[in-house]
């Protein structure tokens, strides 16, 4: 029965005829096209019925299963939400970055595929920083503490986030972490994301910049492959760069690549057996954690 | 994996509503996911037909609705219709591209009852 007039199955009438099956709801008829209604006692009434409304600044109360809207009848109802999917993480973010600024914290999160040597050049990083700077590793990854047990080793502190089945870390969980880190003024907090170029990208930790390592055992295509990664990041840092003798790696394109995706990313070749790159990559995170630490003092 | 996150959000933002807004069951749930978001609408389907079991969205259905990728570029100052992070601009084949849109998640509309 319709819930507006009152008319009966089988007297609605689409073009002219009735439809195949029942009562005509308004999401089964494309734009445009009308069905006709029959009032009682008043002959056919032409009752234009649309989709449901497309446009943000329209309330179409057309746009109900009845076609139509009456006061006080129930009816199922359009609802307007206009809520951005990650809100919920882009507003923990936002907490953890004002968290950090106002302890002058310097917080890197570093992204790559799995195995391009994310903690063997944090290991390297933290040991050249020898003490200088205050610091706290936060690890990512699916299982084990293995990651957080070599950064300890060190003498730094870190805290390893199992993931579980999650494939990246979200703002909620460094959050956490951060509370259990006791971070130091004017430090430099290391994350090292869950290796994968594909969600972290689309996850704000509150982090001042996003780190992309990309290894010369990959492919040069791989800033292609994986567009939203490059796009995010800040840095790129082409890892194992001592391998590039035996490999057919032309670097030049990998990096071309990167900034066809990013035109504004920088890029830092290093390898930590070799040490190549990585005066240039401890001057890149002091000048980070200086200003930091000045817009703390000066905000 | 990835589209798992994003159907518990999208529950998440439902349930919130249904607290504010009171209702019971929710029917069409229609997406606004931009071109370059990085998420596939098939995965996201599955991950929220997945996550939604047991809640007042069971049985809703999804209503995506693929917004364009738009780029600002730099050499000729104005937006073009891009469909991918690294394309060229269309008219002077620079790859000094600002994506200024396409980029988006967002629940727009309920269905409810």
């Amino acid at each position: 029965m319709c819930t507006t007039c009152g008319c009966g199955k089988g007297q609605t009438l689409v073009g002219g005829r009735r439809p195949g099956g029942g009562h005509a709801f308004a999401r089964q008829h494309k734009p445009g096209k009308e069905l006709r209604y029959r009032a009682p006692e008043e002959g056919v009434i032409r009752a234009p019925v649309r989709a449901p409304a497309l446009f943000p600044d329209t309330l179409d109360f057309g746009a109900g299963p009845a076609g139509t809207h009456a006061p006080g009848m129930s009816q199922t109802r359009m609802v307007k939400i206009e809520r951005d999917i990650l809100a919920k993480n882009n507003d923990y973010a936002d907490e953890n970055r004002r968290y950090f600024s106002s302890r002058g914290i310097f917080a890197l999160n570093l992204v790559s595929s799995p195995g391009s040597g994310k903690t063997t050049l944090l290991v390297k990083t933290i040991t050249a920083l020898n003490g200088m700077q205050p610091l706290a590793v936060i690890e990512g990854d699916q299982q084990t503490d293995n990651d957080a047990a070599r950064i300890r080793a060190t003498g730094a502190p870190a805290l390893q986030i199992n993931t579980g089945k999650g494939c990246h870390l979200d703002a909620h969980m460094v959050g956490q972490a951060m509370g259990r880190l006791a971070l130091k003024n004017d430090s430099l907090l290391l994350i090292e994301n869950v290796g994968n170029l594909v969600c972290p990208a689309g996850f704000d930790l509150g982090e001042a910049h996003k780190v992309v390592m990309f290894s010369v055992t990959e492919g040069e295509d791989k800033p292609l492959k994986y567009p939203d990664m490059f796009r995010a990041a800040d840095l790129m840092l082409l890892s194992k760069c001592d391998l590039l003798p035996h490999l057919d790696f032309d670097a030049d394109l990998a990096m071309a690549n990167a900034r066809r995706v990013n035109p504004d990313i920088q890029v830092i070749r290093v390898s930590a057996t070799s040490g190549e790159g990585l005066d240039e990559w401890l001057e890149w995170i002091k000048a980070g954690c200086r200003l930091c630490s000045i817009a703390r003092v000066h905000p | 994996m990835h589209e798992i996150s994003i159907a518990e959000s999208v529950l998440q933002i439902i349930e919130d509503t249904a607290r504010a807004e009171g209702y019971a069951r929710v029917k069409v749930v229609w997406l606004e996911i931009g071109q370059l978001a990085g998420v596939e609408a098939e995965s996201l389907r599955f991950c929220f037909d997945v996550v939604a079991r047991d809640s007042i969205a069971l049985d809703a259905r999804l209503e995506i609705i693929e917004t364009a990728g738009l780029g600002w570029c730099m050499e000729c100052a104005c937006n073009r219709v891009v469909t991918s992070r690294y394309e060229p601009c269309p008219d002077c084949g620079s790859f000094r591209m600002e994506v200024t849109g396409g980029d988006e998640m967002r629940v727009r509309e309920l269905e409810v009852e």
